[in-house]
């Protein structure tokens, strides 16, 4: 069984069918890309895996559990995880306390008034900010941090429970040339525990670091496979992967 | 591809530490400086605490009462301070929880001579806490989040509805309310107004001051700080958002109870207003003027707006309510954090919850 099968999501808000028959399949451990033209249901897909939308048909199942009817919140707690595409860590709070509150979601309500879990957590506060190299700036606000430390932050929260599914989307957007590399170079000991989804519109940095990918197109699968098999595949090179 | 892969990994081995600050140190510096510099707000909660203590010592009698009937309305805005400015729910229905308590310690004292201390004020305590489990279970326990202008019209209505069941109600004295409500007692002590009311209201405030600070800086503070930032993302790390606001929901009831039941003791009569719409706003006022999202801002807002009204209406008779209206609007306008933001700087207002105490801890011996 895989970790994460979509099968058959379909989308329609209103009038506009964002997915017909989409479907997404995620092995343990494995980097999985979704790519495809603005409009192909990338985030769409994602977001319906996610929770953060219901899809109007289709199955998904994680770690062999049907959860197409589960909220983000039951989704978060069988494992799964999303950092969003616009940034949103807490810009008030310290990245510290940012990741705190990621790590102590899990906890209970007693254990949380009390603050019974503060000092458990703390060296792994710290090993998730060193880990993403934020660790000399622990006490400073979130807000001072600049765009690409944002991102690195907020997939350090994402990545804090020790999610089995990671869904990223549009990780490295905003960022420099530089970000981009240190990013997928920050992403790569993840693949230890856990798996992940990106959406990413830069195709090198797809492949760089994706095992699989999935080519979306209105709402439909036009390929999936190896990134060998997909840079093989004239259809989705003529249309996606000339440039590259 | 793989040959992709290699070159990545070959860029990686070769720089080791990648510069990714755009903020140097330099810029970073004031924020850090500001996180371990001096603490605002302990000084200012103990000035006003110092205040506090020696008041009685100054005021004449009449002053007293008033006072006390301040302490009383600070502890209830320290309840929609809690609600508002740390989970972010708009309740414009406290005063629902502060009549409903002040209305069943009265019963409980008219029908059944019950105004024992030890009975009365867990009884008013206990009243807040069911309405506000009720009304919080309905407005925040949907299977989808509510939004901030449902709450805030659930709450409102509810304490309109109140307002008007009360007016109409000859079991609860109609718009008269219930008058002459005798003395809360303990043992043969009957406690009536005056400096040892005074004394008893601000031993109360300030244990459940105590209380909520205690809360608001726990591991469960720093949920409300993510719940009030932002509520969809604290869902998606496996927060049960809408308990979190209906338990801050209730415990926001529990205190305008107490306070209910202890003003109307203090005022010997209650009345539908207590209930109403009037006073939710008030509330509202105290904690906005104040400073929300602190504890000590909602008391001060109290302290001050009541204060200056009361000056007001003694000088300017005719005036005061248009005088009052505008300060209200300046400082809204103007410090939208309160007036405790002339004072007291955003990082320290949100604080932190984790690090500092730790590293604290382990410096100290």
């Amino acid at each position: 069984m895989p970790l994460l099968e979509a099968t058959d999501i379909g989308k329609v808000f209103g009038k506009l069918t964002a997915l017909d028959g989409a479907a997404l399949t995620v092995g343990d451990n494995e980097f999985h890309g979704l790519i495809g033209p603005n409009g192909s249901g990338k985030s769409t897909l994602m977001k319906c895996v996610a929770g953060a939308e219901m899809p109007t048909r289709g199955k998904v199942s994680f770690v062999n559990r049907d959860i197409t009817a589960l909220s983000p919140t039951e989704r978060a707690r069988a494992g799964m995880s999303l950092k969003f595409q616009i940034t949103s860590v807490l810009p008030t709070l310290t990245l510290y306390d940012n990741i705190l509150l990621a790590l102590q979601a899990q906890s209970s309500l007693f254990d949380l008034v009390f603050s019974r879990t503060r000092g458990v957590l703390h060296d792994h506060v710290m090993m998730m900010l060193s880990q993403f190299r934020l660790a000399d700036r622990a006490h400073d606000a979130a807000a001072a941090l600049s765009h690409g430390q944002q991102q690195w932050l907020e997939i350090a929260m994402a990545l804090a429970g020790k999610p089995r599914l990671l869904l990223l989307d549009e990780p490295t957007g905003g960022m420099s040339l530089e970000e981009r590399r240190v990013t997928g170079e920050l992403l790569q000991p993840i693949k230890q525990h856990c798996s992940l989804v990106i959406v990413e519109h830069d195709l090198d940095f797809i492949r760089d670091i994706c095992d699989r990918l999935t080519v979306l197109d209105q709402g439909r699968v036009l390929a999936s496979g190896t990134v060998a098999e997909i840079q093989a595949n004239r259809n989705v090179q003529e249309i996606y992967l000339r440039r590259a | 591809m793989g040959a992709a892969k290699q070159a990545l990994r070959a860029t990686l081995s070769e720089g080791p530490e990648v510069s990714m600050a755009d903020n140097g140190p330099d810029q970073a510096s004031p924020v850090r400086q500001a996180a371990a510099g001096l603490k605002v707000l302990p000084i200012v909660e103990g000035l006003v605490l110092i205040v506090a203590l020696i008041l009685p010592l100054f005021l004449q009698d009449y002053l007293t009462v008033f006072a006390t009937r301040v302490i009383i309305l600070a502890l209830f805005a320290l309840s929609f301070d809690l609600v508002w400015g740390y989970a972010g729910i708009m309740s414009f229905g406290q005063a629902l929880f502060f009549g409903s308590a002040g209305y069943g310690v009265a019963l409980l004292a008219r029908d059944l001579n019950i105004t024992s201390i030890l009975l009365v004020l867990p009884a008013g305590t206990l009243i807040g806490l069911t309405t506000s489990l009720l009304l919080g279970g309905f407005l925040l326990l949907g299977r989808h989040p509510s939004s901030v202008i449902f709450v805030a019209l659930g709450t409102l209505t509810g304490s309109y509805a109140a307002d008007r069941l009360a007016r109409g109600w000859y079991y609860l004295g109609g718009q008269n309310g219930i008058p002459s409500i005798p003395p809360m007692s303990l043992g043969s002590y009957d406690l009536t107004e005056g400096p040892v009311y005074y004394y008893f209201a601000l031993g109360i405030l300030a244990i459940v001051y105590l209380l909520c600070r205690f809360l608001v800086r726990s591991q469960f503070g720093l949920a409300l700080a993510g719940l009030r930032e932002n509520e969809q993302r604290i869902a998606f790390f496996g927060y049960k958002v809408q308990h979190l606001k209906a338990i801050v929901f209730a415990v926001g009831g529990t205190i305008a109870g107490l306070a209910g039941s202890l003003y109307a003791f203090h005022e010997g009569f209650v009345w539908p207003n207590m209930l109403g719409v009037v006073i939710s706003t008030q509330v509202v006022l105290y904690v906005l003027f104040g400073g929300s999202g602190t504890l000590i801002g909602a008391v001060i807002g109290a302290v001050i707006i009541e204060g200056v009204s009361f000056w007001l209406s003694d000088n300017y008779r005719e005036i005061w309510p248009i005088i009052l209206g505008v300060l209200l609007l300046l400082v809204i306008l103007f410090r939208p954090l309160g007036l405790i933001s002339f004072v007291l700087g955003e990082r320290e207002r949100v604080g932190s919850f984790g690090a500092a105490r730790k590293e604290k801890r382990n410096a100290a011996p």
